[in-house]
């Protein structure tokens, strides 16, 4: 055997229907359907889930760690982006 | 068609098996079919225990078979896949044997049929038995198996047992899965680099004749068929045939031509490797009876 790697693929996970993806972990894979595969037999044995996405870690682009200041500090101060902030009138369904 | 079938047969001597000898003097199939001598209550009991006891060997001798494999697989993930499938294996010995051990109604447990009966007493496939050898090997035994095994499952959920109908439903899904995991492999090793490609097609050539004896009915398969409305191995095996020739076809390897056929797994007469793997997962209880944690 080679000692080439394979490839890296970050791993979504569905826990059931209506809520989102979220990422469970990484697996290393030749193709994408082995990836997918490694991906259930990992990360879906005790049923965590209903729906698997698997991509290239090398096809996720990434905010800088380096401009964590200039990407999130100017949030920081901005409170009433909350929705907290305002008053909910009584009686409102659904919101 | 007749994968060895005439060779099978003769081979078939007298088993001394759990469960044969009552039952009949018919030693071929298409005669057995026409005389049926079936009716009793007794043989078809009979018939339904060694049914199911040898469905629960087939499903552990293969997990045992793959839980040797265990921490020396070549990628983590594989082998994460591998101790998954071998459990699924494991879950469905275990159904099959609590119901065995239901069937026969001498208290004996599925950990009884496991570990307390000796190598003769188990009627898996020889093909299932054979060592694991390299990666290859072991994707090409598992296709060629679960392609058959799939096909039985979904026979038997058809049939009038309802138990057994219920664990083959369960086991089918599973299987479903394995089946198309190991194909995946196969392709890729067959239609991967040219050493790849020649190590796999040895494994498929020398496993060969190992598969005759999934498909040569004997007086159980026969009195399970005609009493519980189960599998016609004959029609399974012209699927059967079709499926593994078109996965071959797609890893650009070759069907191996018929040939002479290896017998007498499902009559206890084993290869020599079966009875050392017994003696290691058979080791804790033997030496130490009844010991539990």
């Amino acid at each position: 055997m080679t000692n080439k790697e394979w490839p890296l693929y970050e791993v979504f996970i569905r826990s059931k229907s209506g809520l989102s993806h979220r990422h469970a972990g990484s697996i290393h894979a030749a193709d994408d359907q082995m990836a997918l595969d490694a991906a259930r037999d990992t990360y879906t044995r005790r049923q965590e889930g209903v729906s698997i996405w698997v991509v290239r870690s090398s096809q996720i682009v990434a905010s800088d760690p380096a401009e964590t200041a200039a990407f999130f500090a100017p949030a920081e101060d901005k409170i009433y982006r909350h929705p907290t902030f305002y008053e909910m009138p009584e009686g409102v369904e659904n919101l | 068609m007749n994968t060895g079938k005439g060779s099978v047969r003769a081979a078939a001597g007298p088993g001394k098996g759990a469960g044969r000898a009552a039952v009949g003097a018919s030693s071929s199939p298409e005669k057995s079919a026409g005389q049926t001598a079936v009716g009793t209550a007794s043989s078809r009991d009979r018939a339904l225990l060694a049914y199911t006891t040898r469905l629960g060997d087939n499903a552990l001798i293969l997990a045992q078979r793959m839980i040797e494999l265990v921490a020396g697989y070549p990628e983590l993930e594989e082998e994460l896949a591998n101790a998954n499938f071998a459990l699924d294996y494991i879950g469905q010995a275990r159904m099959f044997y609590s119901y065995a051990g239901e069937l026969e109604g001498k208290g004996r447990s599925e950990d009884d049929f496991a570990f307390l009966r000796d190598e003769n007493e188990f009627h898996n496939f020889l093909l299932i038995e054979q060592p694991s050898g390299h990666f290859g090997d072991s994707i090409a035994k598992l296709v060629l198996f679960d392609s058959f095994y799939l096909l039985l499952l979904e026979a038997l959920t058809r049939c009038s047992d309802e138990r057994i109908a219920e664990i083959a439903a369960r086991a089918e899904k599973e299987i479903r899965y394995h089946l198309r995991h190991n194909t995946q492999w196969l392709v890729r090793l067959g239609d991967g680099t040219e050493a790849s490609h020649a190590r796999v097609q040895e494994s498929i050539d020398t496993l060969w004749q190992y598969t005759g004896e999934l498909f040569a009915a004997d007086e159980i398969d026969q009195l399970f068929t005609e009493c519980f409305d189960g599998p016609v191995l004959g029609a399974i095996q012209e699927q059967w045939q079709t499926h593994v020739k078109a996965i071959l076809d797609e890893a650009t390897l070759t069907l191996p031509g018929d040939g002479w056929m290896a017998s007498g797994g499902k009559q206890g007469r084993h290869s020599e490797h079966l009875g050392y793997m017994i003696a290691e997962m058979q080791y804790l209880q033997r030496t130490h009876p009844g010991a539990s944690w």
